[in-house]
Order: C-alpha cells, then sequence, then structure tokens
C-alpha cells in the first residue's frame, strides 16, 4: 500500500492516500461544536421527564430562578406553540403526525421528555438548577409493547388520533397469494430487528449565537450531519427567516444516522440565542443521549417465503410493525420504507407483498440508523433464505445461487421495480469462500456434531445488496418526501491557483477532504495538496443536501465531476485565446492547456486561474473569474453487493458465542479511495455483528430504559471483536459517471444476518431455528432450552 | 475554592477551583485545552483519557483537586510543536481513526499500552485499549496502528 501511496503520477482515484483530516483530529487542533466558547454564553440544562408518560400538574421553577447563576428558567407554558422537530416524510395520505413540541406543557410523551430548561452563566449551574426544578406528574399508563399499543382497550398516545396506529403502507408487487397457492412450502418466521442506541463517540451538541453588528444572522454551530437541510428546516420551525440563519457544522464526531435530525435543543438554542440576544450552548451529556437522541431499528417482522421443493423462490410476504416511538421525527415514518424495495434482496421471485404499520409508543423517537430500513430488510431475506435451505434441506448456499441475479442478467429489474445496473454475486461469493476457507469449517463443523463437541461450529452466510445514492428526486416525489436528492459542487481556481472545492455533503469520519480532492486533482490537473475542500457551511458552501444513506459519493461525487469539466472547458477558451488557436485543438492533460502537436504551446490552469482573475486578456463576451459548478440530480440508485461469511462459535452448554473469523467481500464499484473503503467496511461491520451480539435498549413495563448507559448497553470495545478479513471485487456503476457506488452502511447492513445465520447454523441440530438479537449467552441459552422443550 | 498548581502539557498552570470540579473541565473550560474530549459521563468511553505523571487516566474520572502538583500530559502536548509521537504516525498511517473524536483518549491510552509492553500481541493491544470505545473503526486499523507504532518504537519499524 506504501509504494502506491509515495506514487505522484498517473491518476489519484484508486490510490489508498493518508487522510487530509488527520493531523488536525491527530493533534487535538480541532473544532468539535463543544470546543466553541463565545464571550457571554449562555449554558442550557434540560429538565427531562423521568416518567414515560404522565400529566404534568405542576411545575415550581422558583429555587432554580434564585440559584447562583441562573438567568432564565423556560417551561411549556413559555412557548406553548414551539415545535421541536418536524417530519418531512408523511407517507401515506392518511398519516397521523405527532409533533414533538419543543418543551412539553401539559403531557410527558416518554422518558426523556424535555419538561423545562435553564440557561445560567455556566454549565456546573446550569446544571446545578436544573436538578431544583420541581415538577409534579400524575402518571398515565405508558404504551410500550407495540402489538399491545394496537389492541383494543390500550392507553393511546396521542388520545386525539384515537388509535396507536401511525399509517400502514403496503407495496404490493405481482401477485403473492396465486405464487403462494402454488408453492409446495411457505416458510414463516417471525424476526425481532431490536431497538438500538446510536451512540455517537461525540454527544450532540449546538451553540446560536445572536446577530451582532450590522449583520442580522443568527450562527448556529451543531454536531448535525444536515447543515443544509437543518438550515430550512430551522427556519420553518422558528419563524426566522432562512436568509438570516447560518448553520455550520464543524468537526462533527460521527453520525451513523443520529445527527440526520432537528432536534428540540438545536430549536430551543437558536429561539433563545433571538430572544435573549446572547450565546446559547447545550451540549448533550451520554446519559441524556440514550434517551433524547433518537433510536434506530425496533421492528417486528414477520415474513413469508414461499418455496418450491426444488429450491425456487417464489415469492414473498412482509408484514411489519414498526416502533415510532412517541413523535415522528425528521424521517420517522419513512425509515422502515426505506427497505421496503429490498426485502427480495438478490433474488429473483415473481411476488412481493409489503405491509408496514407503523405503531406509537411511549418511547424515544426512532430514525434513522447506519443503514436505515435495510439492514431490517437485508436480515429478513438473509435469514428467512436459510431458514428455506433448512426446511428444504438444500445447502445454504446453493439455495442462494440457484435463486440469485446472474451476472449475465444485468440490467436486471427486480419484483419491487428497482433495476440493478450491474453485480457480480459469483464473483465476490468465489473470492469469500476462498478467504473463509468454507469448505474446510464445513468439514470441522461436521466433525464436531459428529463428535458432540460442546462448542459447536456454525457458518454464516449473508449474499447481500443494497440502495444508495438517495436519491432520484422524482423517486422522492413519487414516495412522498418533501426535499429533493440532488447534490452540489463548486470548484474554484483562485487567483494564486490554489483550488477551492465546495461540496454540499457533510462529513464527520468519512473522509470527504481527502476522497473529494482525489476525483477533483484526476479531473482538473491539480496536485491533491493544492485542493481545500469546503464543506458544512451554509454561509461558504451555500447548496447541499448533506450526508446520509451512502449517498456523499454515489451523488456528490457525480457532482464534482461534473463541476471539475465545467472548469476545465472555462479555462480551455482562455487558453486557446491565449495560445491563439480554438478551443478544439488545445489538447489538456494533468493540468495543462497545450496545443495539439506544439506542447511548447501551452499553459498551466493555474496561470490560467490568474488570467481569469486579472481579466485583462479574455476572449470577447467571456465572463472573468474561473470555476466551475454543478447541481446533479442522479439518474437512478446504485446497487452495492458483496458475500459475508462468519464462523460462530457457540458453547451448547453457557449460551457462549464467540466469533472466530469473518470474511467480507464487498463490490463498491470503482473506489475512490481503497483505505477509506475497508475503514467504512470494518466501522460497518463492527456495528451490525453488535447488533447480532451485543447491543438492544430494553425497556420495562413502565417505559423505563433499562439500557441507559454504557454500563448496561454494551458498545463492543476492541476485546470484543476480532480483526476482519475484508477484500472488493470491483463491478462499476453504470448509473454513476466514475462507476462508483456507496460503501458507508454495508458493513452494517450485510453482517447482522451473516452472524446470526451462523450461530443458529451451530445450533440447528438442537432443533434451534432463531436466536433473539442480541445473540446474549442468556437469549441462545434459552433458544437451546426451548428447542428441547425444556424450562428456559 | 481550592488552589492548585499543575504542570500541563509542560506548562506549570495555577487555579483555584471547586472541589468538585473534573479534571477534564478545568482543562477544556479554564485552561481552554479543548484536545481533550468529552464522550460520556459514566467513565466508560475513555475519549478524555490523559496521563497523569506518566499514567493514563480518564480525566473525567479525576478531580482537578486531585493533580495538584501532578505533570499531566494532553493529546496537545504529547510531542513537540510542529513534531508527532510514533502513535499518532502510526494512526495515520493505518487510517486508525475516522470521526476523530474518540482519537485523543485512544492515542493516550496507547502510549500508556506501549510504555508497559512494547511488544504487545493482538490480543494484549484489545485487552489494553478495552476502556476505549471507537464506534467509526472496528478497532481493526487502531490495533493494527497500535502494532505499528510498537514497532517503530522497538526500532524495527520499515
Amino acid at each position: 500500500m506504501t509504494a502506491t501511496d509515495e506514487r505522484t503520477d498517473g491518476p489519484a482515484i484508486g490510490r489508498p492516500m493518508r487522510r487530509k483530516e488527520d493531523a488536525r483530529l491527530l493533534t487535538g487542533r480541532t473544532n468539535w461544536t463543544d470546543n466553541i466558547q463565545l464571550p457571554g454564553t449562555l449554558w442550557m440544562a434540560t429538565v427531562r421527564s423521568p416518567v414515560a408518560h404522565a400529566r404534568i400538574t405542576a411545575i415550581d421553577t422558583s429555587a432554580a430562578l434564585a440559584a447562583e447563576g441562573v438567568v432564565h428558567v423556560y417551561t411549556g407554558a413559555d412557548f406553548p406553540d414551539l415545535a421541536g422537530s418536524t417530519c418531512v416524510w408523511p407517507v401515506t395520505d392518511d398519516i397521523q403526525t405527532a409533533v414533538m413540541p419543543a418543551i412539553c406543557k401539559d403531557v410527558v410523551k416518554f422518558a426523556g421528555d424535555v419538561v423545562a430548561i435553564v440557561l445560567a452563566t455556566e454549565k456546573y449551574l446550569a446544571a446545578d438548577a436544573a436538578s431544583m426544578v420541581d415538577v409534579d406528574y400524575d402518571p398515565l399508563p405508558a404504551v410500550v409493547d407495540m402489538e399491545l399499543a394496537l389492541a383494543e382497550g390500550s392507553t393511546i398516545v396521542h388520545p386525539e388520533f384515537g388509535t396507536n396506529r401511525t399509517y400502514t403502507a403496503k407495496m404490493p408487487c405481482g401477485d403473492y397469494e396465486a405464487v403462494r397457492a402454488k408453492a409446495d412450502r411457505v416458510v414463516k418466521r417471525r424476526f425481532i430487528n431490536q431497538r438500538l442506541i446510536p451512540n455517537t463517540m461525540e454527544p450532540r451538541a449546538v451553540v446560536a449565537a445572536p446577530a451582532v453588528g450590522m449583520s442580522d444572522e443568527i450562527t448556529i454551530w451543531t454536531s448535525s450531519q444536515i447543515p443544509h437541510v437543518l438550515r430550512v428546516l430551522l427556519a420553518l420551525v422558528t419563524g426566522i427567516p432562512e436568509n438570516n440563519l447560518r448553520v455550520v457544522a464543524p468537526d462533527v464526531g460521527g453520525g451513523f444516522g443520529a445527527k440526520l435530525q432537528i432536534n428540540r435543543e438545536e430549536v430551543l438554542a437558536v429561539v433563545l440565542a433571538q430572544k435573549t440576544g446572547r450565546p446559547i450552548k447545550w451540549v448533550e451529556a451520554r446519559s441524556e443521549h440514550f434517551v433524547s437522541t433518537h433510536h434506530g431499528r425496533d421492528q417486528i417482522q414477520d415474513i413469508e417465503l414461499a418455496v418450491t421443493n426444488d429450491g425456487t423462490i417464489l415469492g414473498m410476504k412482509v408484514e411489519l410493525l414498526a416502533d415510532m416511538g412517541a413523535y415522528l421525527q425528521i424521517i420517522t415514518p419513512g425509515t422502515p420504507l426505506l427497505g421496503m424495495f429490498m426485502y427480495s434482496g438478490i433474488y429473483k421471485m415473481e411476488a412481493l407483498d409489503f405491509t408496514c404499520t407503523g405503531v406509537y409508543t411511549n418511547k424515544t423517537p426512532t430514525d434513522a440508523y447506519r443503514g436505515a430500513g435495510r439492514p431490517e430488510a437485508t436480515y429478513a431475506i438473509e435469514r428467512i433464505v436459510d431458514e428455506a435451505a433448512a426446511e428444504l434441506g438444500i445447502e445454504p448456499l446453493e439455495l442462494r445461487k440457484k435463486n440469485w441475479i446472474k451476472h449475465e442478467e444485468f440490467p436486471y429489474t427486480q419484483i419491487a421495480g428497482l433495476t440493478y445496473d450491474t453485480g457480480n454475486y459469483e464473483a465476490a461469493t468465489a473470492r469469500a469462500l476462498e478467504l473463509f476457507g468454507y469448505d474446510e469449517l464445513r468439514a470441522e463443523q461436521k466433525a464436531r456434531r459428529d463428535a458432540g463437541d460442546t462448542v459447536q461450529l456454525g457458518i454464516g452466510i449473508s449474499t447481500f445488496t443494497e440502495m444508495c445514492g438517495l436519491a432520484p428526486s422524482r423517486t422522492l416525489g413519487a414516495l412522498n418526501y418533501v426535499a429533493g436528492g440532488w447534490e452540489h459542487c463548486t470548484i474554484r481556481a483562485l487567483p494564486t491557483g490554489k483550488i477551492e472545492l465546495i461540496t454540499g455533503t457533510s462529513p464527520h469520519g468519512q473522509g470527504h477532504e481527502t476522497a473529494w480532492s482525489q476525483i477533483a486533482s484526476d479531473i482538473i490537473g491539480v496536485p491533491v495538496e493544492d485542493i481545500e475542500v469546503v464543506h458544512s457551511d451554509t454561509g461558504r458552501a451555500p447548496y447541499g443536501m448533506d450526508t446520509y444513506g451512502s449517498r456523499s459519493l454515489a451523488v456528490g461525487g457525480q457532482a464534482i465531476k461534473v463541476a471539475g469539466e465545467r472548469l476545465v472547458e472555462k479555462a480551455r477558451l482562455i487558453a486557446a485565446h491565449q495560445l491563439e488557436v480554438s478551443p478544439d485543438d488545445i489538447e489538456f492533460s494533468q493540468g495543462t492547456f497545450a496545443v495539439k502537436g506544439d506542447a511548447e504551446k501551452s499553459l498551466t490552469l493555474q496561470a490560467l486561474a490568474f488570467e481569469a482573475f486579472r481579466a485583462h486578456n479574455l476572449p470577447d463576451g467571456l465572463e472573468p473569474t474561473l470555476a466551475g459548478e454543478s447541481t446533479v440530480d442522479p439518474i437512478d440508485f446504485s446497487y452495492p453487493h458483496g458475500t459475508h461469511l462468519a464462523a460462530m462459535e457457540v458453547d451448547t452448554e453457557t449460551g457462549q458465542v464467540t466469533l472466530r473469523k469473518y470474511v467480507a467481500v464487498d463490490d463498491c464499484g470503482v473506489q475512490i479511495n481503497p483505505m477509506i473503503v475497508d475503514g467504512q467496511v470494518h466501522g460497518g461491520l463492527a456495528q451490525g455483528i453488535a447488533q447480532a451480539l451485543y447491543e438492544g435498549a430494553l425497556y420495562d413495563s413502565e417505559g423505563q430504559l433499562l439500557t441507559g448507559s454504557m454500563g448496561d448497553y454494551l458498545l463492543p470495545s476492541a476485546a470484543d471483536l476480532p480483526s476482519f478479513i475484508t477484500d472488493q471485487t470491483v463491478t462499476p456503476s453504470t448509473t454513476h459517471p466514475l462507476g462508483t457506488k456507496g460503501i458507508g452502511e454495508a458493513g452494517a447492513i450485510a453482517s447482522t444476518p451473516a452472524i446470526i445465520n451462523g450461530v443458529v447454523d451451530a445450533i440447528r441440530h438442537l432443533g434451534v431455528n432463531d436466536v433473539f438479537m442480541p445473540a446474549s449467552p442468556q437469549n441462545v441459552w434459552r433458544a437451546i432450552q426451548n428447542a428441547k422443550g425444556g424450562q428456559a | 475554592m481550592v488552589h492548585i498548581g499543575v504542570t500541563v502539557d509542560g506548562v506549570l498552570r495555577h487555579g483555584d477551583v471547586e472541589p468538585r470540579r473534573l479534571l477534564v473541565h478545568w482543562l477544556r473550560e479554564d485552561l481552554g485545552l479543548v484536545g481533550t474530549t468529552i464522550g460520556c459521563d459514566t467513565s466508560n468511553c475513555g475519549a478524555c483519557t490523559v496521563l497523569i505523571d506518566g499514567r493514563s487516566a480518564k480525566s473525567c474520572s479525576v478531580l482537578a483537586v486531585q493533580v495538584d502538583g501532578a505533570e499531566v500530559t494532553t493529546i496537545q502536548g504529547l510531542a513537540g510543536e510542529g513534531e508527532w509521537h510514533p502513535v499518532q504516525k502510526a494512526f495515520k498511517e493505518c487510517h486508525g481513526l475516522q470521526c476523530g473524536f474518540c482519537t485523543p483518549g485512544m492515542v493516550m491510552a496507547s502510549v500508556d499500552l506501549l510504555s508497559e509492553n512494547p511488544d504487545p500481541t493482538e490480543h494484549e493491544i484489545r485487552c489494553g485499549l478495552e476502556g476505549n470505545l471507537c464506534r467509526c473503526t472496528g478497532y481493526h486499523n487502531i490495533v493494527k496502528a497500535v502494532a505499528t507504532a510498537a514497532a517503530e518504537m522497538r526500532g524495527e519499524g520499515a
């Protein structure tokens, strides 16, 4: 790797370049939101409901107001009409939308709901005063379980709707009943995709600075994935004109969907900065993060797979219950539907009958979390295919091969109507099997089984695909999503020849500063180190749709290419003019514009940037300055895929699971920076494996979060994970001009079913055909005992 | 208020602090040394790890008054100006960081780990960093970085 890294000739795309971002991050010269300390700042502290559902009967703020340093205490009565969030994806026409208030006035609807806020001159003093606010609650029954929530006589989270049903979305593709009738067998399972708590390492934080001096602009620094979208939404929610809001996401310490949100703390900070005329600062404590930052997943999946005895998949039925939590936030109802098109996975089938019902409960709202809908879909299809293989007595890999879309069949329009542009499942699988040592491990599994070993071996397979590149704007419109899915880039050649690349994507660990420079370097022929990537500040990068859903390269990368090409075309006109030839006679290569056949006569892009700046000698009618800009609406999604294999050891006496070996072969098309690709896969794997083995939010029947700290919610440490074996096959996308796809979520999407398939495979001979996630010793032991018919 | 004198990143600093003030808050808010981050409030995540008299400690679990007279080293004082510690270099070379929020603590914990065990196995690295959480890297490249730094510090670097 080092050898190619040192290469200075040839394309930058494809090189494992070390990251530009790292210098500041490794030396502490960072600009996290919590680092921003403005003169006169008031610290905001929240008072949160300790109960899941209750009527507020009284709030006494007098002690808090009298405390040292306290400037204001606000309750819901002070902002009766202010929303704390908004939902931009009303997925059906009859959806019942409950909006989170900025501060609850009469009723709290989840443990963690905000009932008051304190503004004080210091962090500690704000926290002290928050603990002095005295709230009387009259408890109401809590709605915790989705099925009970829909049952007759349940307490209703939002009485005005008369039901806890938020919406029911249906997508019937083909005639499922007809294929079910001709099936030899219908394999049915209920899978639980448990609730997860994202836990970015940087908690959320916001600083809002009021307009000062001649500017009417309120500046908001916030730990967000979506500064551009947030600006629009803050304007809509607060009524403050959008042109008076500047949103900056400075260094952001991880997102994973958790920072794809408009949060009440952001709304309040903006409104209070305007009201008080002082900077407002709020930094989330980890204990707050557990209850107040949106959660992920939380679906009950009833899955049917209709198959013939020879192993042909005919159709699939999907019935989901999706827990919304107490309110709808930015894309709460849409998150489960992001997987809607992916339930058929990589397999051909004649019918897919999809239904999803959203359900309100007295819990923290759910929303996007790494993969958002696609991990759930992939889990369902990859698990049910393994179950079908077991019921039919067919090797699980063989069943997959029999039904997957063959390499020569691409482009292929699958049952949900998506056209997969390219893919090569055969190649990825062959490579994975080779790296894994599949046959040897199968032999070992058999030997252990024959010997009746206490520790059994299982092999988990996941041959997945996903959709990324959210999204063609018209597609989003057809799905009732409020916004578009385009992305913007402006590339400016500054007078000194340095390059400013302004992107609408908003990185928080993905290395855009490096990767975007690599792309632009190849297109405009300027060294990577001369390119500065500007992002995540609506004042400097005015247009953007931000970063989520593995869209940044898939969509934003296209805009970089077009913007670069436009810059080159303008520079070509200046070069032709000054070299006194026709633009067609100019050859552009590696940053130099030369006259064809006379390489001595040439101008560099840097020189042309200065010419465009001074404008002494430009072609008639050509405007001064040298830049190219582009806003690209993607023509379609792209479909990364891969084959993941997991060797799982299960102690049949204790239920202890050990991940012995993990192989991930991914195909994300052309790679801009293979080092970053590997890193993205590693991180995704850790989160997907953690869902399978370690993490899970648990509530008691009163709606209390039982896993509300890092001591109770098992985030894996280095000691809980192995090193991974990763590799890639390259099948370029044809929907993307650079041939790239996305990679940010693939690891999280693929790995969860691979792990559970492996665990079940290890103990299937004991009669087990499912294990609840996380596959903790307790859950695995219980599954074994249940299968034995014993008391668990 | 209690008066303390602490050598922080090689500079003697005096301050009057509340007895309850956490070291990490004193560093970040009173001294402006914001390179050290705060990731939790239960001493689990390790983002705030610094060296106190050469040994790693989570600065959220230490009171400022407890380090009176001690030497504290943060990520900002780990190497001289313009210089990098071998662990910092290895984290960059091995892509041992993504968002970078856990990185200050991860680097400081690794420095301490290697001072105790200059030639750790992969298992020893993983167990040695158990108190530091990362959500981006899956630890794969962090482990690689620590092993790479160890080799470099033993004089076996490439």
